[in-house]
């Protein structure tokens, strides 16, 4: 695939018919174990798209390749009409929040997002410093900008990645878990943080999440990807494939139902003990 | 037998055999079965159930069983796995609901598979593996200084992608902190030394002599060894470990999205200024090791300041100096560049960054020796 010169910074976010993620038969996993096979499917400009799945499918693994981070197996990711490489080469044209938040434990608030913004830049020192603080009071950290990451809250470090996320005015954020680990009120906070950011700024959200009040609140729309059959199950809106579905995995982990009676007969269920074999 | 009437006794259970033939035996286990008891348990179920021969079935009778601890139940579970994987039917049988729960949740209803037996690996697949993985670590350390090497190139090309900030900090962290140990350590070095030749040389009239051996081994040898071995220790660790609970944390892979390389933003500022520090600290170190020798002579052979010195003069060439002082660069190369390198292989949380702290400290010594005897090879062989 012939590679074309990318812009660094590509803003205000351009309005094109063409998807702005294009995955194609991509397949991913360690060593030699697959996690998904194949795996097609596109990301359009301006949506907040979800990827899914139970815990082990592949999800994180898939947003390492989606970011970078890893070569594929097979098949090809293609950002903004540039098939994805390696990311130490080259600016990525993304900002990514990392589940942890990743936020580098020796430095500031302020210091990581400036480093962000500043490196390999002629931007002056006055001038970043004003976008760092506007960049911290779009996610709500106005007066953290001297703390240290052991000082912020769990929210509040999600907010400073996103900040930091955002400080190269990338047209697509990915995030991994966003609400892992925030109580419901600071997760739906965020909810409504990301929701801003794509409605104001036009931001394309790439979110990996299994949490289903965040994924019905602001997901328009989403992939399902599947461990055991290594494949994307489901792709559509999550509030209609909750009701529309008619495949049992899809079902089961858009209503928190379980699987284990109807898959896994010698699994043991709670609910409804077997009756104890008499003595022969 | 325990038996839980009995006023003497604590135990609140009481297993017996109910009945034995035709293949089939039944234990019955009566009362509280807790994790308390677990040993005693143990003990009567396996007196019961050991010996008993291939397609023999045993039922272990729970109707009279008041209450059983998960301490418990997993024993009894394990036993009865156990004997199923030897070819003896076993279970539970007669269970009151209550107990029966547990029972489930402790999967004791649950039918037990085939034990996979794994094969204990050969003397021959261990070397191979062994060495395979030994080759493996030398494939990914040359890996590295290519990067390194192709990462320097690029920061040549644009000056401003270097992380140049994070240098002097650094070189402050790893050289002017380390200056008190240094010189401590290689005084004693050079006072030990020359407290150990000083009998020798006395037994000669050589005492003079003591001025030349202290001088060329701690300029040419062991003022950079001593040196290096003290870094390693202190910065080589300190390196390994820092980029070891970055990389558990995730921060590496957040800085290479943000375009950071680890090679250009975090390797290369930390071999630069240890590259930088190493000789300045060899220097330091040779003084100490030289004044060290100083005092043996003075106050041992009878020496005076002056002669020692000028004694040194002639002794040691510029030459020996240098090739000290080029070995002391190069010892700072591979401190930073292995260190870096065992930090960023970090994987596996907590544990993994101690076990490639203390691999790091480990390559680094042997490889401090390894290029040490290069060099003293290679300056013999340039200066012949």
């Amino acid at each position: 695939m012939s590679q074309k010169p990318r812009p660094r910074f590509s803003w205000p976010p351009r309005s094109s018919p063409e998807p702005l993620i294009k995955v194609r038969n991509l397949t991913i996993g360690w060593d030699d174990v697959v996690l998904q096979r194949d795996a097609t499917f596109d990301v359009h400009r301006g949506e907040i798209f979800a990827i899914l799945g139970g815990s082990g499918c592949g999800k994180s693994t898939m947003l390492r390749y989606l970011i970078g981070l890893e070569t594929p197996k097979s098949g090809t990711i293609e950002i903004d009409g540039v098939t994805a490489h390696h990311v130490e080469t080259d600016k990525p044209p993304f900002g990514v929040m990392f589940q942890s938040g990743a936020l580098l434990g020796s430095m500031t608030v302020d210091e990581k997002v400036a480093r962000a913004r500043a490196h390999g830049t002629d931007v002056p020192e006055d001038a970043i410093s004003a976008i760092v603080r506007a960049k911290l009071r779009l996610v709500g950290l106005q007066g953290t900008e001297d703390k240290m990451p052991a000082e912020l809250s769990g929210g509040m470090k999600k907010r400073a990645a996103i900040a930091r996320a955002m400080a190269l005015e990338p047209e697509l954020i990915f995030l991994d878990e966003p609400s892992a680990g925030l109580d419901p009120v600071t997760a739906a906070e965020l909810d409504d943080l990301l929701l801003a950011l794509n409605e104001g700024l036009g931001l394309t959200l790439v979110i990996v999440t299994h949490d289903l009040d965040s994924i019905f609140n602001i997901a328009k729309r989403c992939i399902v990807l599947d461990k055991a059959s290594q494949s994307i199950i489901a792709r559509g809106d999550p509030r209609e494939l909750r009701v529309s579905d008619a495949d049992p995995r899809v079902h089961s982990f858009f209503n928190r139902s379980s699987m284990v009676d109807a898959t896994h007969h010698d699994r043991p269920s709670m609910s409804v003990p077997p009756p104890a074999p008499r003595t022969p | 037998m325990a038996d839980p009437s009995s006023s003497g006794d604590k135990r609140s259970f009481r297993i017996e055999l109910a009945s034995s033939q035709d293949n089939k035996t039944t234990l019955r286990l009566y009362g509280r079965l807790l994790l308390r008891d677990g040993t005693e348990i143990w003990r009567q179920v396996r007196e019961h159930t050991d010996g008993l021969p291939k397609g023999h079935s045993v039922y272990i009778d729970m109707h009279a069983v008041e209450l059983v601890d998960g301490g418990a139940m997993a024993l009894l579970v394990h036993t009865r796995t156990d004997l199923s994987q030897r070819g003896v039917a076993c279970e539970f049988v007669e269970a009151a609901p209550h107990v029966q729960d547990i029972i489930h949740l402790y999967r004791g209803d649950v039918r037990v598979g085939r034990k996979k037996r794994r094969r204990p690996q050969g003397t021959l697949d261990q070397l191979g593996v062994a060495t395979r993985d030994i080759l493996l670590e030398f494939k990914l350390a040359f890996a590295f200084l290519g990067q390194g090497i192709v990462s320097l190139g690029s920061i040549f090309r644009d000056p401003r992608s270097a992380n140049w900030r994070e240098v002097f900090p650094t070189a402050e962290r790893a050289g002017a902190d380390a200056v008190p140990i240094v010189m401590l350590i290689n005084f004693l070095v050079g006072l030990v030394m020359a407290f150990q030749s000083a009998p020798q040389l006395q037994r000669f009239g050589a005492n003079i002599f003591i001025a030349d051996l202290i001088g060329i081994s701690m300029t040419r040898e062991l003022g950079p060894l001593m040196t290096a071995i003290v870094v390693c220790g202190r910065s080589g660790a300190a390196f390994a470990a820092e980029l070891g609970s970055m990389k558990v944390n995730e921060e590496i892979d957040a800085l290479r999205t943000m375009g950071f390389g680890p090679m250009r933003y975090l390797v290369l500022p930390r071999t630069l200024a240890l590259m930088l520090t190493m000789p300045m600290l060899t220097l330091l170190a040779n003084v100490l090791g030289i004044l060290g020798g100083l005092c043996v002579g003075v106050f041992s052979l009878d020496l005076t300041v002056v002669a020692y010195f000028i004694q040194l003069q002639k002794a040691v060439k510029l030459w020996d100096l240098y090739s000290g002082l080029i070995k002391a660069a190069a010892f700072g190369l591979a401190i930073a560049m292995i260190a870096c390198q065992q930090g960023l292989a970090t994987s596996g949380g907590a544990e993994g960054v101690g076990r490639r702290t203390t691999a790091a400290v480990v390559s680094i010594l042997f490889t401090l020796i390894v290029i040490d005897a290069i060099f003293t090879v290679f300056f013999r062989v340039i200066r012949a």
